[in-house]
């Protein structure tokens, strides 16, 4: 008899995780993965694969961890997706494979992440070799930037048998996933490291601390280092501000100054050297998962956490997931609030975030309600650190030192069409640094997407 | 891993560091700086870059041992490796986009405090290698923290030095020695280039706004990063907030919100002071680290 609820997975007691950088959630084990996979119903038109970004043949590694065949599992993934590990932790798979799924309709759709997740730490665990390449091409593909996207085009080529070198500006290679998303939903050392040391395997060389457009330039990496190609994955580092008085405060943060400092510098460690402040009460301003990985972060600090968002709960940008161990945590949510003003004590710290309370109207362009503030709604929310989450912008630094790229107004590459091709001939582009700050997948999926558009134009050039 | 070739101990807890880094060498300008962190636990610190030999492949950097982090840098040898040195960041002096025969009709003036003669260094010797000798003034708290004092003097046309007691040249602050050449010996400036401590450089534009003179500082935020993505750095450059990593580091003086960087300076006090402790204790394990 089929079950129409899917085997739970066992996770850290939240009163516990609050207090450590653990991993919250355990994954499954064989006999728990076995049981769940047995729930996929291995339908004809698989609707999962198309809700996936990088269109991994999820019914073919379902039936394989079904039968007990991990290894075989793993190949099914490795054709499709170069960190399984990752995507098993971070994507949205209830927007996307499990929102498909057929038996989401009556009841739970396939835990396929946790499956995925599954497979990649047995594999990882069991030191199974899925590095299948080529023999070397003679050509070289130049790779800027090691987050997701940079990564998975690199790893792509690399099988197809290009001599890839990826660049990283920062001392750590992975992008978002070493700076961003914190140790207790991606493990850097168990997980992030393996897989790429998997894309080491195939011959991909990694260069750290250069920064491209001033340690190199691109147009150096084709006439001096004789690459063929270039593929721009440089994502949407820079943090936006809300421009209210009192943002430079001493004790307000941007997202990513508070998140790289405890996760690439590792603060939240007594024996690392950069500090880290928080206060007694922080307030977290935004609703998206940098939002909820920063609070959640504050917390395990030692923080009482306020999630200030302009919308209700249901138009919260991060995932469910998310939301939900961040409320077991403890998080205060003070939705309808829109902040206007950051209140300075005599000392030039904060003391408090003023803000109006907020109700729903008419939806908007994103299809969302649309805040309207309520007159006369004005409250203050005793704080004394504000970490300011309101989404990030793609860094000028490359498209302001290479001549004829193109990019839109926002400071966004453009790109034609979806293989990531730019106004530069050879230059191909994707992930965050094209479409702005998204997802870890459609990164991936973009990195991919040009790793064959590359292949492509390097065949007919 | 980066090599140190050279270490010098210049003045009293200063110390002259030269690196190989052959890709940051080949491409910094004067103005930029660069981020070191010397073992995997170790902070990022942005510093400015002193001096390139291209032929060495190496990057001069000096600092003064002052925290924990700097100390900990300080506490490598020659022959030791730095982990990390990514650079050239920041933009490089805005003198090299002017036009050179227009800058030799103009007065430049250089107004260097302690440690910060090492960052203006490489702007006099670039105007010196173009034919252009400015005038400098020289400050520290006595004659020993007084560096590159020669290097300098040759290259500078006028050569002013202040020290806080005395010791070496007129017992006087820099802004005092500015005020008498406007002033009194009617001295005209076009440009004052001004790097050293905050307190320095914000009373240096108080003296240049008053007497009309258009006056470059050099800041040096506190940061992680140093590549635009933190906005740890950020100050308020004409009532707008700037991140001085990728917007700076130099910026018109008369445009600084000094007040909000001094207090910015503060944030990790506590910390900062929490760590120097730890140092302090376990002076083994530091030891063991300097490698």
């Amino acid at each position: 008899m089929l079950s129409l609820n899917r085997i739970p997975v066992r996770e850290q007691n939240p009163d516990l995780r609050k207090h450590n950088f653990e991993e919250v959630c355990f994954g499954y084990n064989e006999e728990e993965a076995v049981k769940e996979a047995a729930r996929c119903l291995n339908c004809k038109k698989p609707m999962c694969v198309s809700g996936c970004p990088v269109s991994i043949d999820i019914p073919r590694f379902i039936k394989h961890v079904k039968n007990s065949e991990f290894e075989k599992a793993a190949q099914v993934i490795a054709e499709s997706s170069s960190l399984p590990g990752v995507c098993g932790r971070v994507c949205p798979q209830e927007s996307q494979c499990e929102g498909k799924c057929i038996l989401g309709k009556k009841g739970e759709a396939v835990a396929i992440g946790k499956l995925e997740r599954f497979v990649a730490d047995w594999s990882r665990e069991h030191n199974i070799d899925l590095s299948k390449k080529s023999p070397f091409n003679g050509k070289t593909v130049a790779v800027i930037g090691s987050g997701p996207s940079g990564l998975s085009c690199a790893g792509d080529l690399a099988k197809m048998g290009y001599g890839v070198t990826v660049y990283e500006d920062l001392h750590e290679i992975g992008g978002v996933l070493v700076y961003g998303i914190p140790e207790f939903r991606l493990p850097k050392e168990k997980v992030v490291k393996p897989e790429i040391d998997n894309l080491k395997k195939l011959g991909v060389k990694i260069e750290t601390n250069i920064i491209i457009g001033k340690t190199i330039t691109v147009d150096d990496l084709f006439d001096k280092e004789g690459f063929s190609a270039i593929f721009i994955g440089s994502g949407a580092g820079s943090p936006r501000f809300m421009n209210i008085t009192g943002e430079n405060l001493n004790g307000v943060f941007s997202a990513n100054e508070f998140l790289t400092r405890v996760n690439l510098m590792k603060a939240y460690k007594k024996e690392y050297d950069t500090p880290v402040h928080v206060g007694k009460k922080v307030a977290v301003i935004g609703g998206g998962n940098v939002a909820i990985d920063a609070a959640r972060t504050a917390i395990r600090l030692g923080s009482e956490a306020f999630l200030v968002y302009r919308r209700s709960k249901d138009e919260l940008p991060a995932r469910a997931e998310e939301v939900h161990h961040a409320e077991e945590e403890g998080l205060n949510f003070r939705l309808l609030s829109n902040p206007i003003e950051i209140i300075s004590d005599d000392k030039f710290w904060v003391k408090g975030l003023k803000c109006l309370k907020m109700e729903l109207g008419e939806p908007d362009e994103s299809g969302r309600r649309r805040p309207v503030p309520i007159k006369d709604s004005e409250f203050i929310i005793d704080v004394d650190s504000v970490i300011i989450s309101i989404g990030t912008s793609p860094n000028p630094l490359i498209t302001s030192s290479t001549k004829g790229l193109e990019k839109n107004s926002k400071g966004c590459i453009v790109t034609d069409g979806e293989d990531g091709r730019t106004s530069r001939k050879g230059i191909f582009a994707g992930g965050d640094a094209v479409t702005g700050a998204a997802t870890v997948i459609l990164a991936m999926s973009a990195g991919r997407k040009a790793a064959k558009a590359i292949d492509e134009y390097i065949q007919n050039n | 891993m980066y090599k140190i070739l050279t270490k010098k101990n210049i003045a009293p807890e200063t110390f002259y560091m030269e690196i190989e880094a052959p890709k940051v060498a080949k491409s910094a300008k004067p103005g930029h700086f660069i981020m070191v962190k010397a073992d995997e636990q170790a902070e990022r610190i942005p510093l400015t870059v002193c001096d390139v030999d291209t032929k060495k492949g190496s990057v001069t950097i000096i600092f003064k041992a002052v925290g924990a982090s700097t100390e900990l840098l300080a506490g490598f040898d020659e022959g030791d490796s730095y982990l990390d040195f990514a650079g050239p960041l920041g933009n490089e002096t805005e003198l090299l986009s002017e036009d050179l025969e227009d800058l030799k009709t103009k007065k430049i003036m250089f107004i260097a405090g302690g440690i910060g003669a090492a960052p203006v260094h490489p702007q006099i010797k670039w105007l010196y290698e173009n034919g252009i000798k400015p005038d400098v003034i020289l400050g520290a708290r006595s004659k020993d923290n007084l560096i590159l004092l020669s290097e300098i003097e040759k290259m500078a046309d006028n050569f002013y030095t202040v020290t806080d007691d005395g010791s070496y040249g007129r017992k006087a602050l820099v802004t005092e020695v500015l005020e008498d050449l406007i002033v009194k010996e009617k001295k005209h400036y076009d440009l004052v280039i001004t790097i050293g401590p905050l307190l320095m450089m914000k009373f240096v534009c108080l003296v240049t706004k008053k007497h009309d003179v258009k006056t470059i500082v050099s800041l040096n935020t506190l940061m992680v990063c140093g590549m635009g993505m933190c906005g740890a750095c950020r100050a308020t450059i004409n009532n707008e907030t700037k991140f001085t990593c990728v917007d700076g580091p130099e910026f018109d003086g008369h445009q600084v919100d000094f007040d909000e960087i001094l207090n910015r300076q503060s944030i990790y006090k506590d910390e900062e002071k929490e760590k120097l402790y730890q140092f302090a204790h376990s002076e083994q394990e530091f030891k063991n680290r300097r490698k």
